[in-house]
């Protein structure tokens, strides 16, 4: 199974004709993905081609490349400019799952795209600021290196991008049903407690590794999640426990001010949850292993 | 971006939100003319207000009252240069006096929580809200704002009777909370808060203090916001890497480091201090948060090692690289490229830790060069304790 991506997933991308959309669509076709069409309206009609004789149409719109192809995901590579316009057309069109792969859209654009959507009820939002979501050997959407590790029985979900990828490394002997990296910018489409809630769910799921970084309080928010409606066993890890306060730490997001954001006090409230939380990656690996072990 | 206070002022007047007569000077002969100016309609009284990025300012005695030209240069005197939570005042506002009946609260500001805006607005302002919202969070009414609509006529009628104000109050105080939103939107802030606003004797609304913060992702849309950076108060190096184009954050610690993609540089920083504190009794602490993106060309590379080994306090490098969408080789080529590109300017020891996409490639590149500097490892934590016990030593 997997979560909100599967080997059934028929994806587009809006922004393929770009430098960064041609690259990474090249990337997902490799992984395997179903990349059924790209969207540009001043290119409509085209076909791009990729490696091993690959063609991929261009549609004029997200509704066109819907009703054509039937694609149910859509991943965007929009510049920052033109990424509220690009998500709400999504949005309009029906698309069940948009991944917002695009860094440096304004948090009030997020803000009102994000409502749109809300309002709409049909469209979960994965992202800004996001390598996206991966579900090894079935579906890649986004930017996630697909040769790290292959398909097994752990869900991941991250707010940092290399992170997810240095996780991923360290269990790679284990493997994964889907990693999402939902992104560390302050408004943000799906968060970990949707993830949670979705790889509990999932029968294909044993066990978590949660990533949080400082800023905010959705970690702190997902602890108490984690206690009332998750029994899989959940590994946690925080990065940030030695940044000062009001320092932003490369993400939008990531800032302590105050009393509030810190590392410690995330760590402290996924412990409270009974989850374990590793001090370092490769001690969190450590904990999911024995965890894994245990499941026999 | 955090603004000063009079840069908050001067959004505030841009968008229509009632404020008082202000100038700002940063020479205390300056501030009696100006006190002759901005005092023509108030008697000649105006307040001395330090600009500093804090709060706590009125406590600290930033804020004067001087009644003549001569008890506002008196004051500025006083006031500039002042140490405040440790900001140097640089600069001090003359404000026109006002006659203060009554004080109250209100902000907008981004609400993570719940992915939306919240508006705040309480009668009872002037007051640290912090402490406020704490001990009597009755009298803070919070009111969800839909990104989409924003703040109109109606939406600023609703937060204030929240807030408990009477129908005059809220015909009185409503067009400022509709300004307000025109700040917010038209300059993409991330906050805009109006502490206090008040009503004057003889009824009159105005924003006496305000404090906003932008949004930097807005800046391609704000040609005008980068004259807004305070480039006077940032840390020479942080200027440098800025300029460069690089997210630099400068630390207080002795070993630089350099990795790709904030979650992983973060978790660096993080390694290093654990690893300092357990194998150097503490003498090793990261002096940088550096995070060189996906795309770690030759070049980006080259400028980071630069601002890092500008850095006095640096005594090792620690250069943490997953390969990700970049691969190892193309980092190592670039490692090794930006250290012929410095030369002799390089003298500090490199640790390096490649993993992921091409990793024997890359650490085939490092080995060939066989640079003295460099040292490679193959994990995180053992690269980490590494660069700590070289800059311990």
């Amino acid at each position: 199974m997997a979560i909100f991506l599967t080997h059934d997933s028929h994806v587009i991308v809006q922004g393929m004709t770009g430098s960064e959309g041609m690259k990474h669509t090249q990337r997902m076709l490799r992984s395997g993905t179903q990349v059924v069409g790209g969207v540009n309206p001043r290119k409509a009609g085209q076909t791009v081609d990729f490696e091993d004789g690959v063609q991929v149409p261009v549609f004029g719109s997200v509704a066109e490349a819907m009703e054509a192809t039937g694609a149910d995901v859509s991943v965007l590579f929009v510049p920052p400019a033109f990424t509220k316009a690009a998500v709400v057309e999504a949005v309009d069109a029906g698309m069940p799952l948009a991944v917002v792969i695009t860094e440096g859209v304004p948090v009030q654009d997020t803000a009102e795209f994000f409502a749109y959507a809300q309002a709409k009820g049909t469209t979960r939002i994965i992202g800004p600021n996001c390598p996206g979501l991966i579900s090894p050997e079935q579906s890649n959407a986004g930017i996630i290196p697909a040769d790290i590790t292959g398909p097994g029985r752990i869900g991941l979900v991250s707010k940092s991008g290399t992170l997810t990828y240095q996780m991923m490394y360290e269990l790679r002997e284990i493997g994964f049903s889907t990693a999402v990296g939902i992104g560390g910018d302050p408004i943000i489409g799906t968060t970990h407690i949707d993830c949670l809630q979705a790889f509990q769910d999932d029968p294909d799921t044993d066990a978590i590794v949660m990533i949080g970084e400082i800023g905010g309080d959705a970690e702190e928010r997902a602890a108490d999640y984690i206690k009332e409606h998750v029994t899989k066993p959940v590994v946690g890890y925080v990065a940030g426990f030695t940044a000062p306060e009001g320092k932003t730490m490369g993400h939008a997001g990531a800032i302590v001010s105050g009393s509030s954001g810190t590392a410690a006090a995330k760590k402290e409230a996924l412990e409270a949850a009974g989850v374990r939380v590793g001090k370092t990656p490769s001690e969190t690996a450590e904990l999911m292993r024995e965890i894994v072990a245990g499941l026999g | 971006m955090d603004l000063f206070e009079y840069q908050a002022r001067d959004l505030f007047e841009k968008h229509g939100v009632p404020v008082l007569a202000a100038e700002v000077v940063t020479d205390a002969a300056d501030a009696g003319p100006a006190a002759e100016r901005v005092g023509a309609d108030s008697g000649g009284v105006v307040v001395v207000k330090a600009q500093v990025k804090v709060g706590g300012r009125g406590k600290a005695g930033g804020v004067k009252l001087a009644k003549s030209p001569q008890e506002a240069v008196e004051a500025a005197e006083q006031i500039l240069g002042m140490d405040i939570k440790g900001h140097t005042v640089g600069a001090v506002m003359i404000a026109q006096g006002a006659r203060i009946a009554e004080e109250y609260y209100f902000s907008l500001l981004l609400d993570r929580t719940n992915r939306s805006l919240l508006a705040m607005c309480s009668k009872e302002g002037g007051v640290d809200i912090e402490t406020l919202a704490e001990e009597r969070p009755e009298a803070l009414a919070r009111v969800a704002v839909d990104a989409r609509t924003g703040i109109d006529d109606a939406t600023a009628r609703h937060i204030l009777e929240q807030a408990g104000f009477d129908t005059a109050d809220v015909d009185a105080i409503a067009p400022a909370l509709v300004r307000l939103w025109d700040v917010y939107q038209g300059e993409d802030a991330t906050l805009v808060e109006v502490n206090p606003m008040v009503k004057t004797e003889d009824g009159q609304v105005l924003a006496l203090d305000g404090k906003v913060t932008l949004d930097d992702n807005a800046d391609f849309r704000h040609e005008d916001h980068a004259a807004l950076a305070d480039t006077a108060a940032a840390d020479p190096l942080e200027a440098k890497a800025k300029e460069m184009g690089l997210n630099y954050v400068k630390l207080d610690g002795n070993v630089g480091i350099i990795g790709n993609g904030a979650g992983l540089v973060m978790s660096t920083l993080d390694v290093v201090a654990y690893a300092g504190e357990e194998h150097t009794g503490g003498r090793a602490k990261p002096a940088n948060f550096l995070d060189i993106g996906g795309g770690a060309s030759a070049e980006v590379m080259s400028n980071g090692l630069d601002v890092i080994l500008n850095d006095d306090q640096v005594r090792s490098v620690f250069v943490n690289v997953f390969g990700g969408i970049t691969a190892c080789d193309a980092v190592a080529t670039g490692i090794v490229s930006a250290l012929e590109i410095l030369g002799d300017e390089a003298t500090k020891p490199l640790v390096v830790r490649l993993d992921g996409n091409n990793v024997e490639e890359g650490r085939a590149i490092l080995a060939r060069a066989d640079h003295p500097l460099v040292t490679i490892e193959d994990t995180m934590d053992g690269a980490a304790r590494r660069a700590a016990e070289l800059a311990a030593n």
